[in-house]
């Protein structure tokens, strides 16, 4: 299975992830060596067998419709990188070219 | 050594109880241990002893006011640092969360609060728990204290390290493939993975939602199950969390009877690839199991030669979507916000700044594996393995009542050993990963030390879903016997660290 530095780096952008093209040369072979290994499941199962989302039996949780107290302003700007307003404060969303 | 720091949990609870010790006192001589070990260990990302030794003495002053707290109430514990307490930072040993003090408590950290349990502080672990050695974070290693050049096991690795530096005789751990496990093999401890549901995941940093488990860590089973009791049940904060009774683990943990026990030894998981040393425990406890009046029967998973293969397509799969929520919008680290970069711009800068070496590998390899013409191949035909490995564990369970299997290959390896080579480093959770994968209930227990280079060796015991109780009930035995056979506990023969203080 072949994982070239230009997958990986298209990978990374699908991550959000900015990479170094050093970080995407030295990913790519160790990248591909995790691939190689793990490939080994295809043709294990057969058609029929279902897949396993969970490990147990899942339901859909389901609670009353009542206001409760919750989280204030404050404690919830507390951790954020930038806040302005009672609101988190975001960089520009749209690019200098949109 | 302070007798304070090998009194076991709940001799401590017990005496402090009865108040022939106080909380302040016990706390305090953790706090000193950690002053003068952990330069050595690095078991703590943030200790927090105002807060520690104020719920001591208040857990002090509830006692002497005649109330009746439960039989931890004034017992010091090492947090995972990727649980959220809101005394303290909830780093992850990540740089992204660098500082993070969270707004909210976990519920198994405020079920330990209000049981008494005194927090001492954070301990390290692999970056969002991924790794088996707990090099991967980004605060430096831990070191294994029965020999400080190897790793204490991993991602729990802070916490294991804290146990057998004795710098706390109970600690928090998560698993997702063998992070409370493997890292209780490597040190001579006790881990316990709860049945998955069987304990809260609220306020857990998700690594892998459908394995994460959160459980206990000792150095003895009774101590072990009496934190599983506080800890464990159902919470309607966590969708996932089962609505049952939990089973009486510590009825199990002080019973330690297994006369008539059908016990199964897993074929597959033993073999090439295995220490002798560690062959060597394993085939010496299993023949005292037979003594001690279990019936021990040979039984075959064909499935968990594939588990390995299949978890490593889940578990970057599932993490690739959780840590999408580090996106420097609304906590952690921010880079790049100078007014010229978008906000996805901000996020990838961010991102690669803040996220280390593993987190990235697998964060990339389950985007690939998730990726439109590659989901069937990998991440469908890995969730069908995990269905075919279930069906083995319940065929094997209709035979026994448990399994057993060593708890990791080898013994601690040496720090640098694995880094360079990921699948080398995976297989360290081999053994773990069924069990995950399962979502049934499994733990290691101490088993002795390994000839060829004296380092601790783990017996792991499966049970069925909700079985916890007969991981202790083996656990309980199998210590007793040994410890009559050693002359007492595993770590009595700990090497002394240095206790010269701090280093940088």
């Amino acid at each position: 299975m072949a994982l070239s530095v230009d997958d990986v780096a298209r990978l990374a952008r699908l991550s959000r992830i900015e990479l170094t093209d050093q970080e995407c040369a030295d990913l790519a072979p160790e990248l591909e060596v995790i691939l190689d290994s793990v490939a080994q499941v295809s043709g294990v199962a057969d058609e029929d067998v279902p897949p396993t989302s969970h490990a147990v039996p899942l339901t859909n949780v389901m609670r009353a419709d009542e206001v409760r107290p919750s989280m204030g302003v404050e404690a919830a700007l507390s951790g954020a990188p930038a806040a302005e307003q009672d609101r988190f404060r975001v960089p520009q969303i749209l690019g200098e070219d949109a | 050594m302070d007798e304070l720091l090998t009194t076991s949990a709940a001799q401590l609870g017990a005496a402090i109880a009865a108040r022939r010790t106080t909380s302040e006192e016990v706390t305090q001589a953790h706090l000193d241990r950690i002053d003068q070990v952990d330069g050595q260990i690095n078991a703590f990302l943030h200790v927090a002893s105002e807060h520690a030794l104020e719920q001591a003495r208040s857990v002090d002053r509830r006692i002497a006011d005649g109330e009746k707290l439960g039989p931890l109430a004034g017992v010091p514990l090492a947090l995972k640092d990727i649980v959220t307490w809101t005394k303290a930072p909830t780093t992850c040993a990540s740089k992204i969360l660098e500082g993070w003090i969270p707004p909210y408590d976990a519920t198994i950290t405020r079920r330990m609060v209000e049981a008494g349990i005194v927090i001492l502080g954070k301990t390290n672990l692999d970056e969002f728990a991924m790794g088996s050695s707990t090099e991967n974070s980004a605060y430096g290693a831990t070191r294994n204290p029965w020999d400080t050049d190897r790793i204490p096991g991993g991602s729990g690795g802070g916490s294991s390290a804290a146990l057998a530096a004795f710098e706390a005789p109970l600690a928090i751990g998560t698993d997702t493939g063998g992070s409370i496990r493997q890292p209780a093999s490597v040190t001579g401890t006790v881990g316990i993975k709860p049945t998955y549901g069987g304990v809260s995941r609220y306020g857990l940093v998700s690594l892998a939602s459908s394995l994460d488990q959160a459980g206990p860590c000792a150095r003895s089973v009774l101590d072990a199950a009496l934190l599983h009791e506080v800890i464990a049940g159902h919470d309607p904060a966590d969708s996932t969390s089962i609505d049952q009774p939990v089973p009486d683990v510590v009825d199990a943990a002080r019973c330690g009877d297994i006369s008539g026990m059908r016990i199964g030894v897993v074929r597959e998981l033993g073999g090439e690839g295995y220490a002798p040393g560690v062959e060597q425990r394993f085939a010496e406890t299993v023949e005292l199991l037979t003594r001690l009046g279990a019936e021990v029967v040979e039984v075959s998973c064909p499935n968990f030669d594939h588990a390995l293969a299949a978890y490593y397509l889940i578990q970057p799969s599932e993490t690739s979507s959780n840590l999408a929520k580090f996106d420097a919008m609304r906590f952690g680290l921010r880079v790049g916000d100078d007014g010229k970069h978008s906000a996805e711009e901000v996020m990838a800068m961010t991102r690669g700044a803040g996220f280390g070496r593993e987190v990235k590998r697998r964060i990339i390899l389950g985007t690939y594996a998730l990726s439109s013409g590659y989901y069937d191949a990998y991440y469908g035909t890995a969730q069908k393995i995990r269905t075919l490995i279930t069906a083995d564990f319940t065929a094997a369970f209709e035979q026994c009542d448990v399994l057993v299997s060593p708890t990791t290959p080898t013994t601690a390896f040496r720090i640098g050993e694995r880094v360079n080579d990921p699948v080398a480093m995976y297989k360290a959770d081999l053994c773990t990963i069924p069990s995950s994968m399962a979502g049934n209930a499994a733990a290691s227990f101490p088993i002795g030390l390994a000839p060829e280079d004296g380092l601790p060796v783990g017996l792991q015991v499966m049970a069925p879903p909700m079985a916890d109780d007969r991981l202790y009930r083996v656990g309980a035995a199998v210590e007793a016997a040994l410890q009559e056979q050693w002359g007492g506990p595993l770590w009595r023969t700990l090497p002394e660290l240095s206790t010269e203080g701090a280093q940088a």
